[in-house]
């Protein structure tokens, strides 16, 4: 394969790196004047992007013609579905931060260059078809959060965060890059295909050393249980537009990396990494679902949402088939949407002097004084328990159905009773805004940007986003038929 | 009916009526309500002229590619017909009910009432697994907005065990589907009603299915749920919980565990008798021994229905028609109950029984249709619950006697508990002032009793209006049943007179 095509393969990635590029140079020059034109601009390169990718997702592109740079980058509809949902996220971030930060006096030219990198970062770790364009990925998403986390530098808590983050996540590459050595050098290679190949007649035991330290260090990334401690205190901490950020598009990029990791690479030793993918995913659902029980904050709170969201979605690969895999990427696209409404509420919750509050309790008597907030987010939380007719009831339909097709049936029968826990704090927040007294906290005046972004995520999430079942079933089954799945 | 699609358009209409209510304030939210259901009753009056009886099993069927996974399909029997008229037949009322009871919120109130509406239709009207499961499901939201937001002191707490205790039934019966459906690779209810699965998985699907009908119906020893969600749910949400929601898992018995599993049907028929067997006993007790009414009439639903499922699960024509008659009877019965309690709490604000007494002196129009519906709730012939009872009954009686027996009492401990609380309620001294200065039923009162009233009585004295759609529906479940029914052990031998003689006289030879 030549280099041009290589490039052509990769111009979404190329996209966002010049013009992350040019925006630093732009915000180094033109200062936090420049803030809002380099939003733009990120923005309008998040779209370009978006619109790269498009064709390859919707034509289910598959196959080595789709590889790049002799098989260390992939394009395949897989990748191209990953990328269309972080770039999506990538820019609803954008979209909100302006004006969360103004009033702060923190807006800072940096900060939609930091989300393009973090964007390009996710867009190769998805892409990623052998074991160092995925630690680079990796890394180059992980420094921009790190930075981004920390973003508001006069704020303890928000330095808390990014240090926090910082820590755990230096650990959790450390672990990966381990367990990456030594599935290099039982392997002799560090491609997936050649990955898959070596693994073909059974594990060795240091080939299964090395799956089971990328497997924990991966599921670090994604706040699978036992490695979750990071995300509340992060998720917290963090600007509540970080957070969103940091709860939806690299969410999808790491767990599309797994599911690549794990289908392509050690496709064929399924019975290997399933064993730990159903404990990751039980014990995400169940620590998800107790741990917010108890918890006053609300971006808290929805830190322990995402972790229980996060199990479902193992549950998916855990079935270890295309359709687990298809399933997975419906999940992780109404996930995205749940998880961008549910912060997008938040963000829209302000005092009268136009700070943001965070406390369950502020959110009391929503329904009186904000009554369109209450019902959005009244939505978002039943849907985000799973209730149908709300849309969040299909993705755990999907991935359920994927468990019980792969003959995984006390699996699922114990992942949808635990899922009653986690109902239990959902409702409880419907229970504050709807049948308490008002508090009268919440009164603040909000963003129209701020309204639009929840009006789409409330129409996906509303009953209507069953009629996109038929349209996104298919593109998420051509994605997992791209994956060159070796079972 | 052509290619109107009737059951979509009984959907749509109170979904924009609720969506309407919404933004509307309380007034003209009560009549888009109002309009609503009653628009409602109107399709749900043509739906019934126009059921062909004796004609197509599924009739009014409608289908519609709109999802993957599941289809839009829509359709309904007698059993879903008959179940249908009771939900449109009662929403109006319920709409009355809280016409002046309800002052805050009304509009979020209308909404959540009419959108109840579309999910028990669509329950009742479902033919795809799936959907139906939505359906379902989906009525937990407005039922819990219901008890939370408009309930009495302890709403809060109703409301969360309400909706766990009910989720958690629910959600392992969706494995179960998911399962049938990779296994028999159809959505479609009618189709899966004639599939046999092997007995060994008929077990466990089974038990999850039960899992969940037995909460939804309730059966003890998980009614819990029930008593705290009545007392505390204002008066229309007691009414359409008793008068409809109850039946969803009867409902389910007769639609998916029954003809779907019939081998684990047959299995568990002797648990679902005992369980039954205890709550008409116990919870009759319990009834007798309650101070508030509402309480008491919950606790008298339970064991109502613990009369259905082993109706249901006598494995014969009788007891499944008697099953259906009760569920019918009993919607509406429980629910003029409801009201009638509704009528006098909203007088006084009070469910206590003893600040009651000698309300027929100063109420006595009100005494005599609760008079009416307490005699129904007993059973009494020419009620609709005495056909029910009597089907149920016989048709068990057949299948077991000891069971009968048993439940037989229940009727018996009925009249105990429903004549002490009418007794203490209607007759007697008038002991406290307050309630003794309280005036009879208004108009609106009347029009809310009045038509079921009517209906109680023409259930009970011409069943064969309401018998007739179901006949042939039940007698195909009964053929489906009839090779797993087990034996029952009342069978009859009919002595024959003459070889009785001629032994005698040959003795007499002797």
């Amino acid at each position: 394969m030549d280099y041009a095509a290589s490039f052509g393969l990769i111009l979404p990635e190329l996209i966002l790196a010049a013009s992350g590029l040019i925006l630093l140079l732009v915000a180094a020059w033109g200062g936090d004047k420049a803030a809002s034109t380099v939003s733009i601009a990120a923005t309008i390169a998040l779209g370009g992007a978006f619109a790269l990718v498009v064709p390859s997702v919707c034509a289910g592109s598959s196959g080595p013609d789709r590889l790049a740079f002799s098989g260390l980058f992939t394009a395949d509809a897989f990748a191209g579905l990953a990328k269309l949902m972080i770039f999506a996220a990538s820019g609803a971030a954008l979209m909100v931060a302006p004006r969360f930060f103004d009033r702060l006096n923190a807006m800072r030219a940096e900060f939609p260059v930091l989300i393009l990198f973090a964007a390009l970062g996710m867009s190769i770790m998805v892409s990623a078809a052998d074991l160092v364009t995925l630690y680079m990925g990796l890394e180059l998403n992980s420094l921009a959060a790190y930075v981004l986390a920390a973003i508001l530098r006069d704020d303890e808590r928000s330095a808390e965060a990014g240090l926090k983050y910082f820590v755990l996540g230096a650990l959790a590459s450390g672990i990966l890059l381990f367990g990456i050595s030594l599935t290099y050098g039982f392997t002799g290679t560090t491609n997936f295909t050649g990955i898959a190949i070596a693994v073909a007649d059974g594990l060795s035991t240091g080939q299964l050393f090395g799956l089971t330290f990328v497997l924990a260090g991966l599921a670090f990334k994604i706040s699978a249980a036992p490695f979750h401690m990071w995300t509340p205190d992060v998720y917290e901490g963090a600007p509540t537009p970080v957070t969103m950020f940091f709860a939806s598009a690299p969410k999808v990029a790491a767990i599309a990396l797994l599911a690549r990791v794990a289908l392509e690479g050690f496709g064929s030793q399924a019975l290997a990494w399933q064993q730990i993918v159903i404990f990751a995913a039980l014990l995400s659902i169940v620590i998800g679902a107790l741990g917010a029980i108890g918890q006053q904050n609300v971006k808290r709170l929805l830190a322990y949402s995402s972790i229980n969201n996060v199990g479902f979605i193992l549950i998916g690969l855990a079935a270890g088939t295309l359709a687990g895999a298809s399933a997975m990427m419906v999940y992780l696209a109404i996930y995205v949407v749940m998880t961008i409404g549910s912060f997008v509420a938040v963000l829209l919750m302000r005092d009268a002097d136009g700070n943001p509050v965070e406390a369950v309790s502020d959110l009391a008597g929503l329904s009186t004084t904000r009554p369109v907030l209450a019902w959005c987010l009244m939505a978002l939380m039943f849907s985000l328990a799973g209730i149908p007719p709300l849309f969040g009831f299909w993705g755990k339909f999907v991935v359920f159905q994927a468990a019980v097709e792969a003959d995984l049936i006390a699996l699922a029968a114990i992942g949808i009773a635990a899922s009653v826990i986690g109902a239990f704090y959902y409702i409880k927040i419907v229970k504050v805004m709807f049948f308490d007294e008002p508090a009268g906290t919440v009164t603040g005046k909000s963003d129209t940007a701020h309204w639009a972004l929840l009006a789409i995520c409330a129409v996906i999430i509303s009953p209507l986003g069953y009629l996109l079942t038929g349209w996104l079933g298919n593109l998420a089954d051509m994605a997992a038929a791209s994956l060159a799945v070796a079972i | 009916m052509g290619g109107f699609p009737i059951l979509s358009v009984m959907l749509l209409v109170p979904l924009l009526g609720a969506i309407a209510c919404l933004f509307l304030d309380a007034k003209p939210a009560r009549m888009v309500a109002l309009l609503a259901t009653l628009i409602d009753l109107a399709l749900g009056i043509v739906l019934w002229a126009n059921y062909d009886i004796g004609g197509a099993q599924w009739q009014f069927t409608e289908r519609a590619d709109l999802f993957a996974g599941f289809e839009y399909a829509l359709g309904i029997d007698g059993i879903a017909l008959m179940l249908i008229m009771l939900s449109v037949f009662l929403m109006p009322i319920c709409i009355g009910a809280s016409w002046e009871a309800i002052t805050k919120r009304v509009g979020e109130y209308m909404a959540a009432f009419l959108l109840m509406e579309v999910l028990m239709i669509g329950v009742f009207a479902a033919q795809d697994i799936f959907l139906f499961y939505i359906f379902f499901e989906a009525g937990l939201i407005p039922m819990y907005l219901i008890i939370g937001v408009w309930g009495g002191q302890n709403r809060i707490y109703a409301a969360y065990k309400f909706f766990l205790y009910t989720l958690l039934g629910s959600v392992l019966m969706l494995i179960a589907m998911l399962w049938m459906v990779n296994e028999s690779g159809t959505t479609s209810i009618p189709v899966l009603m004639q599939y046999d699965f092997a007995p060994e998985a008929q077990t466990w699907l089974w038990l999850a299915f039960f899992a969940s009908f037995a909460v939804k119906m309730p059966m003890w020893p998980v009614h819990t749920w029930l008593p705290d969600a009545h007392v505390q749910a204002p008066t229309a949400g007691s009414v359409i919980l008793a008068g409809v929601l109850l039946k969803l898992g009867g409902y389910g018995f007769i639609r998916f565990s029954l003809p779907m599993f019939p081998d684990a049907s047959a299995e568990f028929g002797w648990l679902v008798w005992g369980l039954s067997m205890v709550a008409v006993v116990l919870t009759s007790l319990i009834a007798l021994v309650q101070t508030d009414m509402k309480k008491l009439i919950a606790y008298s639903s339970v064991a109502h229905m613990a009369i259905v499922t082993v109706g249901l699960f006598a494995f014969n024509v009788q007891g499944l028609e008697g099953a259906m008659m009760i569920m019918l009877g009993h919607g509406l019965v429980s629910a003029a109950l409801f009201l009638c309690v509704g009528v006098i709490y909203d007088r006084l604000h009070t469910r206590e029984i003893s600040r009651y007494g000698g309300l027929s002196i100063n109420m006595p129009a009100y005494a005599v249709l609760f008079m009416l519906f307490t005699m129904a709730a007993v059973g009494l012939p020419g009620t609709s619950n005495f056909v029910g009872e009597f089907l149920a009954l016989a048709g068990i009686y057949q299948a077991n006697s000891w069971v009968a027996f048993v439940c037989t009492t229940g009727i018996i401990l009925g009249a105990a508990y429903m004549l002490y609380l009418y007794r203490r309620v209607a007759f007697g001294e008038q002991k406290n002032a307050d309630a003794a200065a309280m005036p009879d039923l208004t108009m609106r009162e009347y029009l809310l009793l009045g038509p079921i009233a009517a209906a109680v009585l023409w259930m009970g004295i011409y069943p064969e209006s309401f018998l007739a759609p179901m006949r042939a529906d039940i007698e195909i479940l009964d053929t489906r049943l009839a090779a797993a029914a087990p034996e029952g052990d009342a069978h009859f031998v009919m002595g024959e007179g003459a070889p009785a003689e001629e032994e005698h006289s040959e003795g007499g030879a002797h």
